[in-house]
């Protein structure tokens, strides 16, 4: 059997205090970042997505993201970041393309969607975050802390959606939690950061 | 046209006076400052004439030019000055002076050479008050605009980084708050426009008015002027807002903020 070429290559990258950073992802893939906060985890996810100047280079599917005009890049590898972002009045309003997932799947009813953004919880909008960054067919998903507002109920259904979407859609996702048994549970490969390096740990190791 | 004599100043400057005793009786802070002020005034506009005189007296190109250069390098340290979070380094001047060179000095030389038309087109009589007027008002469009787009980009960093993950261009990101500069720029101007004649009575005009100039030709000169002057700050903060926005982004659209300071 061949393994499949990596869906995103991560190639020597280093912003700050983090790195340098070599990883291969393959596609369907979800492998997990654990560690405490301050050690440059959001750092590394907002380099990858060309956020922030950084040295190494990241590929997706072959392509440097140099060779790719940056917009088009970041629609292809989306960050979802902790807090999330509305600037329209309406939710509905962010939505062009409608959900990709039926919101009850969420814990949300559809009535939400012709609310006012400044009336939703931080847990509603978490997750409706996460919806608006999968309306946009991303390849790769760049997740960080995206249960931090949840109670375990909507946890487990956003870990489910987001398991879902990566087999289906053949995606790869880098998942950024300081919950370590959440780490060891939604990912195949699991990393813990120490002194602004990337150690592979065993899931068991992080039970 | 009643001449002043220093005497008639001399009144008036003992009004002010009178002003600052009384408020320095109610010990207020604002006496000290209120004499400086009227003393800047007294020093800054005797000089000014005294330059003027010495220009109208050498009307050539090169001394126009220089002394248009000198109004447009203050008005450009002025704009800078009065932005909390300007650009850092060469940037945070060359914005918005810039911007007034492309705007002040192009509307200027266009009203002198098609409006007005006279012989030579650069007779300082028009053209440094023309231009004085402009760099004036073009200053107060462009350093509210782009004290609005910087102080915007500060507070809102994390709508207009979101928007970027989401796959959307810089200047999608970014186009709520151009918009709103660029509009707090030229409301200014617009409401001047709106109020004149029925509020107040604009300075220039009633100034030609003291002057002896019939108030209908006193008149025109005002609407050429408030048409020249918003012409002038519309164009001045479009130029000042696109270059200043497209600053805040690098050459991978990331929003730099360590630009400002």
């Amino acid at each position: 059997m061949s393994t499949p070429p990596p869906l995103l290559e991560i190639k020597e990258l280093q912003r700050l205090m983090i790195g340098p950073v070599s990883l291969d992802i393959v596609a369907g893939e979800c492998l997990s970042i654990a560690g405490p906060s301050g050690t440059g985890k959001s750092l590394l996810l907002r380099a990858i997505a060309d956020l922030d100047p950084h040295t190494g280079e990241v590929w997706l599917e072959g392509v440097p993201a140099a060779a790719m005009a940056p917009e088009e890049w970041r629609s292809r590898v989306g960050l979802l970041p902790p807090e999330s972002s509305w600037w329209l009045p309406l939710v509905r309003d962010h939505f062009y393309d409608g959900v990709p997932v039926p919101l009850e799947h969420i814990g949300l009813s559809e009535s939400i969607l012709d609310q006012p953004v400044a009336r939703l919880s931080s847990g509603e909008k978490q997750r409706l975050a996460l919806m608006r960054l999968l309306s946009n067919r991303p390849r790769v998903l760049l997740l960080d802390e995206p249960t931090a507002n949840l109670d375990p109920d909507n946890t487990r259904r956003i870990e489910a959606v987001i398991a879902e979407y990566c087999r289906e859609q053949q995606a790869a996702v880098i998942w950024v939690s300081h919950d370590r048994q959440q780490a060891a549970r939604v990912a195949e490969r699991c990393f813990e950061v120490t002194g602004g390096v990337l150690q592979a740990r065993k899931p068991e190791a992080l039970q | 046209m009643i001449q002043l004599s220093i005497v008639d100043l001399a009144i008036a400057a003992a009004l002010v006076l009178l002003l600052a005793l009384l408020s320095m009786r109610l010990h207020s802070a604002i006496s000290r400052q209120l004499v400086v002020a009227a003393v800047r005034t007294a020093v800054q506009l005797t000089l000014i004439g005294l330059v003027l005189k010495v220009l109208f007296a050498n009307a050539s190109l090169g001394w126009v030019t220089l002394m248009a250069l000198v109004m447009l390098l203050i008005a450009g340290r002025e704009v800078m000055m009065r932005q909390e979070r300007r650009f850092r380094g060469w940037w945070g001047y060359a914005v918005g002076t810039g911007s007034m060179f492309l705007s002040s000095f192009a509307v200027a030389v266009f009203a002198l050479v098609v409006i007005l038309g006279d012989e030579p087109w650069y007779a300082p009589q028009y053209a440094i008050p023309l231009l004085g007027m402009l760099l004036g008002n073009t200053m107060n469009g462009i350093s509210i605009s782009m004290d609005r787009l910087t102080h915007a980009a500060w507070e809102q960093r994390n709508v207009i980084e979101a928007r970027l993950m989401l796959g959307q261009r810089w200047d999608a990101a970014i186009s709520d708050y151009r918009r709103q500069a660029i509009r707090s720029g030229m409301i200014p101007i617009i409401n001047a426009m709106a109020a004149a004649g029925i509020v107040s009575l604009p300075g220039m005009m009633t100034g030609q008015i003291l002057a002896g100039v019939a108030p209908v030709e006193a008149v025109k000169y005002q609407i050429l002027i408030m048409f020249l002057i918003s012409a002038g700050t519309g164009l001045g903060t479009l130029a000042a807002v696109t270059i200043g926005s497209r600053r805040l982004f690098d050459e991978r659209q990331r929003l730099c903020l360590d630009r400002l300071r």
